[in-house]
């Protein structure tokens, strides 16, 4: 609390950068708008890497104040930094994430006209996450939940003349929105019962309030709304659409924003709450529910897509409910560590996507990749490695946070645990064979046929969302097939060291001690006394999972590497249940005819015709009639007749003098 | 002796009348001195009210209202004739430009 | 008692005069009533005591301003008003609202003030001087300015459109 770090300078300096790039980036050449975006950017890293170095010397919780902002009565809210592990490790991620995909970007996005405005963009993401991250209240941490939403908004619909990727950026903000309408209610809650947002003012108040077992208290109610900001945040049932036409953007985008660090947003807010989910266990088995079923629900899908960045999608939604399921069992601080481990195994696939899109040319679709390991030998093994983490195989860094939260939720309730185990066989499954289709067998590329979809079928359409075909009207320029050189190339070394630093992480994060660090954050509410029991049992569960993962790579091993006929078969046979999970169990248009239609109708009919046109603009069209009908009729009074004047003149004196009159005769 | 109020009576008819003059004719000279007529009235009764208060100021006001009148009238005359020219018409109904 | 038969005689020559104003229906006939009114309020303004105003009237006003209303009606040759639907209306409306108006403030007034008598105030002209060039001094002065303005309006207003083509001939 004595020492003063210059916490505010961590978001400022990402906004400084973001706003030179936005303001005078057009003018800049490209390596003057690479160099200020990493400036930037990097030196938010390295002031984080400052802090972390003086970790061990400062006394946590570590508030800095900045400066005030609402003071209304007793009820007070500031610009404040708070600094504790949970702080400093999603610190560490972000800007370290952060800092590589800004470097890869630079190689993506290179041959985008837009350059400047991507990276303005980044870096204004990077300002809002920090903020979230670094807040002191709730407030400010809505300032930047807000603010990477729209962030994410812009980067979705980055290529915004492509109506499809400008749709996705709508879809994303608008149910993100309706997750913050959850946070806000939770927000007035706490400013109604507790008369302050400041993190540590809240957690006082609500630590000696007794828990709620029985029905919905106010604390459950606040968990609950708060967990309904990070559903839409964090693309769970039922706000997570979004996340897969997010893949509209750019796959650095999707790497950082939805990979990394802005959907892992709601479990840092769900973990940072925690002193009021422990007090609400009926919100606490929600939020478990909630991220099991997400985690099948997505998995289910996942299996049955043929986009190579939709896979990894419905992936992340799916692994975003593992966290959540961490969550819910009171295991927070394993969420974090998965949060952790999955931003650097997520992140990888995300950029190795990107290589392989970039390195044939625009496709997307894996059907019609194939044999890319003989061409792209650094991509192929560094999504190796992201391959076995993600499925959790050991030592890969997801083994030990996947294994830690199913452990967990065993000893919770068992059927957490099998949901649990059962998607993480589909995991295994569907990205082993994302990898089988991707990297081995015959490069297909061939029989992709110069297909030009007007209605940007994301799906098979090649070069719509590759910068490397874009020319500066935005119209998608056709792809490769069109470009001279036939065979996939190896992406430049700019794009490949931040694929190969995230392997490495990969590799060894899951040996960051996380848990034992993050203690001190949540030791009043862990359930950290079953821990210490059993470690026989933990080992036959961690068994068990390996081999389920094992099971699911060799499913797939054999569905895609040995007969690759059966596939098509098994979907023939299964017919039209594999329709509904292809079409992604039809939610979108369920959404739409429920709930979109409606209201669009609905404000079609009776706000926009019934209300704006018939009472606001007829308000004001029939003032201004009337306006006019009364000065037609006052017109007269100017007749331009002398006489008419007089008499005018002489009625008002008359009155005048009759009043006064009055008055003298009243008296 | 005269009550104060047959003075003012006789004032107030003789305004009246100026008023009335004003409203119903419509040679313009005629108007003009309708207008006259008022200012006439308003004299008498200032010239009473001195006589009632003792006071001589009302007198002295006499002096200014009829230098006023009388330079109005110069003017106005001056306003008439210059009318005339152009209208070839001294009646009021006629000069009306502003109508609709 | 011979004040108010005085006043009397003149008050009806007066309202005669002002009537005759109205119903002539050739301005100069209505000129010469107005001067018949002068005349007679002069008279009342005697009887009030005020000689130094009563002597004005008749040299300023009916002198003066009546002569210079004549020329003007001689000038402009201004004809006999016709009768229109107009001044019908005008008749109409205005006469009784006059009237009636007139009435009320008759009546008030009678009852305000009454029977207060009041008697003359002599206005010799050496009072009037001195109150004039001590007390109103600087309205005095004022008032030749306005009449250095009229003077210089009249002339602008009524100064012929052809004079100055000619000026402009000859130079």
């Amino acid at each position: 609390m004595t020492e003063n770090l210059n916490l505010w300078l961590i978001p400022i300096l990402p906004l400084i950068g973001a706003a030179i790039n936005g303001l005078f980036g057009r003018r800049f050449s490209k390596p003057i708008v690479s160099a200020v975006a990493l400036f930037f950017s990097g030196a938010a890293f390295a002031l984080v890497l400052r802090v972390w170095s003086q970790f061990s010397s400062l006394p946590l919780p570590h508030y800095e104040f900045l400066a005030h902002w609402i003071r209304y009565g007793n009820f007070m809210v500031n610009f404040e930094f708070y600094l504790d592990q949970l702080t400093m490790l999603m610190l560490l991620v972000v800007t370290g994430v952060g800092f590589l995909i800004h470097i890869y970007s630079i190689g993506y996005m290179w041959e985008d006209a837009s350059y400047y405005r991507f990276f303005s963009y980044l870096n204004l993401f990077m300002f809002f996450m920090l903020t979230l991250v670094l807040a002191g209240n709730y407030l400010q941490m809505f300032i930047g939940w807000e603010g990477v939403g729209l962030a994410s908004y812009l980067l979705i619909g980055f290529w915004f003349t492509k109506d499809s990727a400008a749709s996705a950026g709508k879809k994303a903000f608008i149910v993100n929105r309706i997750g913050d309408f959850g946070f806000l209610i939770a927000l007035f809650l706490m400013v109604k019962h507790f008369g302050s947002l400041n993190f540590s003012e809240v957690f006082e108040k609500v630590g000696p309030l007794p828990v709620e077992t029985v029905g919905v208290g106010l604390l459950t109610s606040i968990g609950l709304l708060l967990m309904l900001g990070a559903c839409g945040k964090s693309a769970q049932i039922p706000l997570y659409v979004w996340l897969p036409d997010a893949m509209e953007g750019p796959t650095p985008v999707s790497a950082l924003i939805h990979a990394a660090t802005m959907v892992t947003a709601g479990v840092y807010m769900v973990s940072r709450s925690h002193v009021i989910f422990d007090h609400a266990p009926t919100a606490l088995t929600v939020v478990a529910i909630i991220g099991t079923l997400t985690a099948f629900f997505a998995a289910t899908i996942g299996i049955a897509q043929t986009d190579i960045k939709k896979v990894l999608a419905y992936s992340t939604v799916s692994q975003l409910g593992y966290m959540f399921m961490a969550c819910g069992v009171a295991a927070y601080s394993a969420g974090i560590f998965h949060l952790m481990t999955h931003a650097f195994f997520k992140g990888l696939l995300f950029l190795g996507a990107g290589s392989v899109i970039h390195a044939v040319g625009g496709n997307q679709d894996m059907r019609y990749m194939g044999g890319l390991r003989k061409y792209i030998p650094i991509t192929f093994w560094t999504m190796t490695v992201a391959t076995l983490a993600i499925a959790g195989i050991f030592p890969f860094a997801g083994f030990f946070s996947k294994d830690e939260i199913l452990w967990r939720a065993f000893q919770v309730n068992k059927v957490y645990w099998a949901i649990g185990l059962f998607s993480a066989f589909l995991t295994a499954f569907y990205m082993s064979r994302l990898w089988f289709m991707t990297f081995t067998g015959e490069y297909r590329g061939d029989q992709l046929q110069p297909a030009r979809d007007p209605d940007g079928d994301s799906q098979n359409h090649a070069a719509d969302v590759h910068g490397h075909s874009h020319d500066s009207a935005g119209h998608n320029s056709h792809g490769h097939d069109s470009h001279g050189h036939g065979d996939p190339h190896e992406s430049p070394w700019v794009m490949t060291v931040p694929l190969m630093i995230l392997a490495l992480l990969s590799l060894v994060g899951g040996f960051i001690p996380v848990e034992h660090f993050l203690e001190p954050v949540f030791a009043n509410g862990e359930a950290a006394a079953v821990e210490t029991a059993n470690h026989g049992l933990e080992f036959t569960l961690q068994i068990i999972s390996v081999s389920v993962a094992g099971l699911g790579i060799f499913l797939a091993y054999l569905l895609y590497m040995r007969r690759r006929d059966l596939p098509q078969k098994i979907a023939n046979g299964l017919g039209s249940f594999y329709q509904t999970v292809a079409h992604k169990y039809y939610i979108d248009e369920i959404y739409a005819a429920l709930i979109v239609k409606p209201l669009v109708e609905g404000s079609t009919d009776i706000l926009w015709h019934g209300v704006d046109q018939g009472v606001i603009d007829a308000a004001v069209n029939d003032s201004a009639v009337g306006a006019r009908h009364a000065s037609d009729a006052a017109r007269h009074m100017q007749s331009g007749n002398l006489r008419s004047y007089a008499g005018w003149v002489a009625a008002g004196g008359a009155i005048v003098i009759g009043y006064m009159i009055w008055m003298g005769v009243s008296r | 002796m005269v009550p104060l109020s047959y003075y003012l009576i006789l004032s107030g008819i003789l305004f009246s009348c100026g008023v009335l003059g004003f409203l119903i004719k419509r040679n313009i000279i005629t108007i003009f001195m309708s207008i006259e007529l008022m200012l006439n009235g308003v004299n008498l009764s200032f010239v009473a009210f001195a006589a009632h208060w003792q006071h001589l100021s009302g007198q002295i006001f006499v002096f200014f209202v009829m230098v006023v009148a009388a330079a109005e009238a110069a003017v106005g005359l001056a306003i008439i004739i210059a009318v005339y020219r152009t209208r070839e018409t001294l009646d009021v109904d006629q000069v009306n430009l502003l109508k609709l | 008692m011979l004040h108010l038969v005085l006043f009397l005689v003149f008050a009806a020559i007066c309202i005669a005069g002002a009537v005759n104003l109205l119903i002539q229906r050739h301005p100069i006939g209505s000129a010469l009533s107005l001067v018949v009114v002068m005349a007679s309020l002069a008279a009342e303004y005697l009887l009030l005591g005020a000689e130094f105003v009563a002597a004005v009237q008749v040299i300023v006003y009916a002198g003066a301003v009546m002569v210079l209303f004549v020329f003007v009606i001689m000038l402009l040759n201004a004809g006999e008003e016709d009768r229109t639907k107009g001044s019908h209306v005008a008749l109409i409306i205005g006469v009784p609202g006059i009237l009636a108006g007139g009435l009320l403030t008759a009546w008030v007034l009678l009852k305000q003030t009454g029977d207060v008598a009041i008697g003359a105030l002599p206005g010799d002209p050496k009072t009037i001087g001195m109150l004039l060039f001590h007390d109103f001094l600087l309205p005095f002065e004022v008032t030749s300015v306005l009449i250095l303005i009229a003077i210089m309006g009249a002339v602008v207003l009524a100064n012929r459109p052809e004079t100055q083509n000619e000026t402009r001939k000859e130079s």
